[in-house]
Formats: C-alpha cells, sequence, structure tokens
C-alpha cells in the first residue's frame, strides 16, 4: 500500500457525506479514509448505492443539496506547489475553480451528457483550456488538434468542426477524454467510463486510458462495479459497501485473495467459467450469517491490506498469499 | 471499425440438440428461423420522402431452437439482436423469411404468416421479458393486475381464481402474497424483473424471449435472478432465446450460442466450443475484448482492439 504521504496526490480522511430526506437522514459516506499514489490507479468498487459515486462527487465539491460533505477532510497535493484541502474551500474561492477541470477532471458513464450539443467538439475542448489557461484561442486549437490525435481520433483537423450528434459512442467518449486531460490534471477522476460501451469498445477505452496514463503520469481514481475492468486497469483497488470501505489493497491481493466476506461473495457472483450450468453463489449466501454490518475500523491484515473485520478474525488469518 | 468481419463465411459448429436441457422431444425443434429479414427503410429529405437505402438490420438469419435449450443470441449493439427476437415473436413484421412455430393450438405453423386472431391465440405460447425493469411495468398498476393482466385479455381466468394463480406465481418467483396490492415503485430493480418474470410466465408459455433481462441489475441481484430464471426453466420446461451482450452470463446459462454480426449470423454453436474454439474472427475478437477478473490473465489488447473510423 502507499504510505508515504509526500508521494500521494489525493488524501481522503474520515470523509462523511449524508442527504437529509424526508425520511431521515441517509448516510451514503461513512468514514471513509484512502490515499491515492502519484501515477497510481485506484479503482473504487461496488454495488450501485454504495456510495462510490458520491465519494468522487466529493472530491470536485459537486454534492448538491440536499447531500452535504459532514466531516473528514479531502486533500489534494498538486506537484510543486501548496496542498488543497478541498472541502475548507468557500464556495466562491478562486481555488475551487481551479480544482474543476485543472487540478481534477472527471469523465462520465454516457458521453454524450457531458458534451454540449450545440457547439462542436472543437469548440467545447478549446473552452476547458481557455477556462483556465491564458492562452489566444489559435494557441488552443493547436492543442487541440494534439489531443484528438492521441486520442485516437482520425483527421482531428477536420473533425474538430463537428458536432457531437456525429461521432459514434465510443468516439464521443475519446472526446470526453481529451477534454478531461488537456489541463493536465493531476488526478483523473473516471466514473464508469466503459458501462455503456459494447464490450470490443470497452477494450479500445481502457487501452487508451492505460496508454494515456502512462504517456502523461496522471494518477487516476476509477469508479466502477465491474471486477474485469478493475484486474485489467487498477493498481490498488478499495471495495465499497453501504457507503464505507471493507476492504482495500493491491488487485492482486484483493481480487486473488479477498478476506471480507463481502469482497468474496461479490467476487463469486460473477458468472465465470467453473460454475457454467450451476446456481451462481450470491452475495447472502457467500455471506451467510456473517456479520458484515458492523462497522468495524479498517484495520491492517497480516500481507498489509486494510480489513473492516473484528480484530481477533483479522489475527487467526494469517498470512494471505499475495 | 476498419476490419469488416462480414466477409467472413458464417461458421455453424456441428449442432446437436442440448444434451443437458431437453426433456421432450429432441428431434423436433419448437421453432425453425429460415432465411428471416427485416429492412428497415431510410427516407430521403425532400417532400415526397422517397426511400433512398434500407438497413438490414437482419438479414438472411436462419437456425433452429429445439425444446428446453436456452439459445444466447450475443453480438454488440447494432448488431440485429433485438431485431432479431422481435421479429420471431411478431412485435415487428419481418421483411421475407419464415418463423416454423410448433404450437401446442395450431400445429405448426409459420408465424411470419399468421393474421391478428391467429397471433393473439398464439402469444399465450410465446412470451417476453424485457430488459428494463422501470419502463417495462404499467406504474399505475399494482403487481397483481400487471401479472394478472395477460390472464384477463385472452379471459382465461378472472376474480377469485385469478388472484389464486398470481398468489402462486408471486412465490414462485422469490415474492410474497402481500406485494399484490403495491405499485411498481415500492420495488427495487431485482424485484421488478422478477414481477416482469411472473408476468410473462402466468401464461405457461412454451417459448420465452428474454432481451437482455439481467443486464441492468447489480451482479449479486443479477446471479439471483440468473438462478431464479434457471430453477423456473427447470419447473415450466422453457425454451428461451436469451439476448444479451455480457458474454459471461451467456456462457453461464445458455446451451448453445449465435452470434450476430451486422445482421448476419457468424457463428452458431453449442456453448463451450464457441468459448473454447471460436472459429470466426469476430467471435474470437469479441472473446477477447473480455476484461477477466483474473489480475493474472491480462486483457490482450493487441487481439481485442481494433481502430475504429
Amino acid at each position: 500500500m502507499i504510505s508515504d504521504k509526500k508521494e500521494s496526490v489525493l488524501k481522503i480522511d474520515g470523509l462523511h457525506v449524508a442527504f437529509e430526506t424526508d425520511n431521515g437522514v441517509v448516510k451514503a459516506v461513512r468514514d471513509v479514509c484512502f490515499e491515492i499514489g502519484r501515477g497510481r490507479v485506484m479503482a473504487l468498487v461496488g454495488e450501485s448505492g454504495s456510495g462510490k459515486s458520491v465519494t468522487a462527487f466529493s472530491i470536485m465539491r459537486l454534492i448538491q443539496k440536499p447531500g452535504k460533505i459532514t466531516g473528514g477532510t479531502i486533500t489534494i497535493f498538486p506537484e510543486g506547489k501548496e496542498p488543497v484541502e478541498v472541502n475548507s474551500l468557500g464556495a466562491k474561492d478562486p481555488r475551487l475553480f481551479d480544482l474543476r477541470g485543472s487540478l481534477v477532471s472527471m469523465i462520465f458513464q454516457e458521453p454524450i451528457s457531458a458534451l454540449s450539443p450545440v457547439h462542436t467538439i472543437g469548440d467545447q475542448i478549446c473552452e476547458a483550456i481557455l477556462t483556465h489557461r491564458e492562452m489566444k484561442k489559435k494557441e488552443a486549437e493547436v492543442l487541440v488538434v494534439e489531443m484528438l490525435d492521441k486520442v485516437g481520433i482520425p483527421e482531428p483537423q477536420m473533425r474538430l468542426r463537428q458536432y457531437p450528434h456525429e461521432f459514434s459512442g465510443g468516439m464521443r467518449q475519446r472526446i470526453v477524454i481529451a477534454m478531461a486531460l488537456v489541463c493536465r490534471p493531476e488526478l483523473l477522476i473516471a466514473d464508469e467510463p466503459t458501462t455503456a460501451l459494447d464490450v470490443t469498445i470497452q477494450a479500445q477505452i481502457l487501452k487508451l486510458i492505460k496508454d494515456l496514463q502512462d504517456e502523461m503520469g496522471t494518477s487516476v481514481l476509477f469508479i466502477t462495479h465491474d471486477m474485469g475492468v478493475v484486474a485489467q486497469m487498477a493498481d490498488d483497488v478499495a471495495v465499497m459497501y453501504k457507503g464505507r470501505i471493507v476492504e482495500m489493497g493491491t488487485v492482486r491481493q484483493v481480487l486473488k485473495a479477498p478476506c471480507h466476506p463481502y469482497t468474496k461473495g461479490l467476487l463469486a457472483a460473477i458468472p465465470g467459467v467453473g460454475s457454467a450450468q450451476e446456481r451462481l453463489p450470491t452475495i447472502s449466501s457467500v455471506v451467510g450469517d456473517t456479520d458484515i454490518e458492523t462497522p468495524y475500523p479498517l484495520r491492517p491484515g497480516p500481507d498489509g491490506r486494510l480489513v473492516s473485520l473484528p480484530p481477533d478474525e483479522i489475527a487467526e488469518m494469517g498470512m494471505v498469499e499475495s | 471499425m476498419s476490419e469488416d468481419f462480414s466477409k467472413y463465411p458464417a461458421f455453424i459448429h456441428d449442432s446437436f440438440p442440448a444434451e443437458e436441457g431437453g426433456q421432450d422431444d429432441l428431434s423436433k425443434p419448437l421453432l425453425r428461423v429460415r432465411d428471416l429479414r427485416k429492412f428497415f427503410p431510410v427516407y430521403g429529405q425532400g417532400v415526397v420522402r422517397k426511400k433512398i437505402n434500407e438497413v438490414r438490420a437482419v438479414d438472411d438469419v436462419s437456425f433452429d431452437l429445439y425444446r428446453g435449450e436456452t439459445l444466447g443470441l450475443v453480438g454488440e449493439s447494432g448488431s440485429g439482436k433485438t431485431t432479431c427476437a422481435r421479429v420471431i415473436l411478431r412485435a415487428l413484421d419481418a421483411t421475407a423469411g419464415s418463423v416454423h412455430f410448433d404450437s401446442e393450438v395450431l400445429g405448426e405453423v409459420d408465424l411470419v404468416q399468421m393474421n391478428g386472431k391467429q397471433l393473439k391465440l398464439l402469444r399465450r405460447e410465446m412470451q417476453m421479458i424485457f430488459q428494463d425493469p422501470f419502463s417495462s411495468l404499467n406504474p399505475r398498476m399494482t403487481v397483481g393486475d400487471i401479472i394478472g393482466e395477460p390472464m384477463l385479455i385472452h379471459r382465461l381466468a378472472s376474480g377469485k381464481a385469478l388472484e389464486k394463480i398470481v398468489t402462486e406465481l408471486l412465490e414462485k418467483v422469490g415474492l410474497k402474497s402481500e406485494h399484490r396490492e403495491r405499485y411498481p415503485h415500492a420495488f427495487s430493480g431485482g424485484q421488478r424483473q422478477r414481477i416482469g418474470i411472473a408476468r410473462a410466465l402466468i401464461m405457461n408459455p412454451s417459448l420465452i424471449v428474454a432481451d437482455e433481462a439481467v443486464s441492468a441489475l447489480d451482479v449479486s441481484v443479477q446471479a439471483q435472478v440468473i438462478n431464479l430464471l434457471q430453477d423456473l426453466q427447470e419447473e415450466f420446461h422453457l425454451t428461451t432465446i436469451f439476448v444479451a451482450h455480457d458474454l459471461s452470463v451467456v456462457r453461464h446459462i445458455c446451451n448453445r450460442v449465435a452470434v450476430m454480426y451486422q445482421g448476419k449470423l457468424v457463428e452458431i454453436g453449442p456453448t463451450e466450443s464457441i468459448f473454447e474454439k471460436p472459429q470466426h474472427p469476430y467471435t474470437r475478437r469479441l472473446l477477447a475484448s473480455i476484461p477477466s477478473p483474473d489480475p493474472d490473465v491480462k486483457l490482450n489488447f493487441s487481439e481485442a482492439v481494433v481502430e475504429s473510423v
């Protein structure tokens, strides 16, 4: 695990997010702590409603009423600059403006909803640059062409003048990625970026994100429910369940030898090779009577990963092969 | 994609009636689809809206569906798999071809040639389960009314008798009898999908078309619904066409798999031979694109990735 603070790009400590509804307060995120090392890819996995997207939105300060960050700190460490404590910034603070798009940027599941239908894609990417950098439009356009070429859009000079509806789903996701990375952010948050795409297109987009990440050294927070995507893309993984992290470690540790009963269930429920034609284990059948509701604080397991289990159970586990 | 897979011929594996699936007469298929076509016209911009082109959504598709088996229909979006399933059920009219269905009431019939009256009779024997558990249930009807409606339409049961049937079915799909009075909004996605399944089963159909029936669900709920479908399949002796894009789900529940690409069937065969020995280059590309949840099995990007246009 990453522990050296200087090398982290993001540190979240004790984050709580709550939504006030008519039926009482919903605690969407409860005491979430994690760090992302510089240049690392961290995956946040869990089922819908587990709080993974809310965690990501908190980093961008995009939680809207009736939601509220009720506790904890989120700190971003830009390279060679002062750390920015995200949740202490006021609503009009210029650093907040800087945070969105320049320090951290985000790509979403549906590329079409992230693009304006009435502006050309060239103008939209230019806007991202001109908002954050002192530059003439002509100069920005050169950058745009370069970036579109990098994300694999053929003939970028010409396609710059086209509108989002003239592109396919996979191409639109490439454009959104270009827009997100053109300002060279410290951290890229990818919220289910391939869920809406076909499996062959998904493979292309995953390869693109991986290549760009290698080339630009961007750190990535990857939000997904697909364990296959986690295994192929991430270095570290945190498994979320009902708003808290139940297990966190390297991808190999967690996916190869899950410790927490919930992680075990989540992995077992994926239809796989061995189980063909048999009954699929479900999370409840794997978890059984084990108590996974009590929020035990994350403690280091034998191989250094963090697990939310009672201390005596962790001690019993012994060394798990990593 | 720059590579055009349609130039390769379709590959048909040595097909045999599924061993595990068939409890009934294996020799006679329930459904024989022959040279099925569905073309959608593309009209010009002018006042007369002249037909200028056509989209070949389903292009000469032929296959047999045996009793008791589950056939997976896979392909990317736009490959024509859903259109194909809809044309078979006559939710859409075919442009050409035939769909021979071995009906209990009418004997062997060509679904493409049936008129409205005959179709209504046949609808009892073929039902559909939809992808979106939210838009496929009427929000203004109670669950009991939704599940019982097919019985009312076909005048097969009403009143207390219907209530009894609905209650039994609710329990079969893992819901409770008191759920009858509630509205769809009170249920989770997985529960709604169970309601959709109950509605499809109330007519005791022989053919079920499940169009992406589990793809909107979380993995653990998905596992529950898959298990339910498999149990019901055994109990009701269902023959199923399972339209899906998630290949690991297809591998788990289907006896045979048919792969579609640009409206054409490019490969069909028993599940294991499709997954173990894919012959058509498109099938190989499709299988190579699935990211494995095992970090030691690396996604082979060079095999999977084709540069798009």
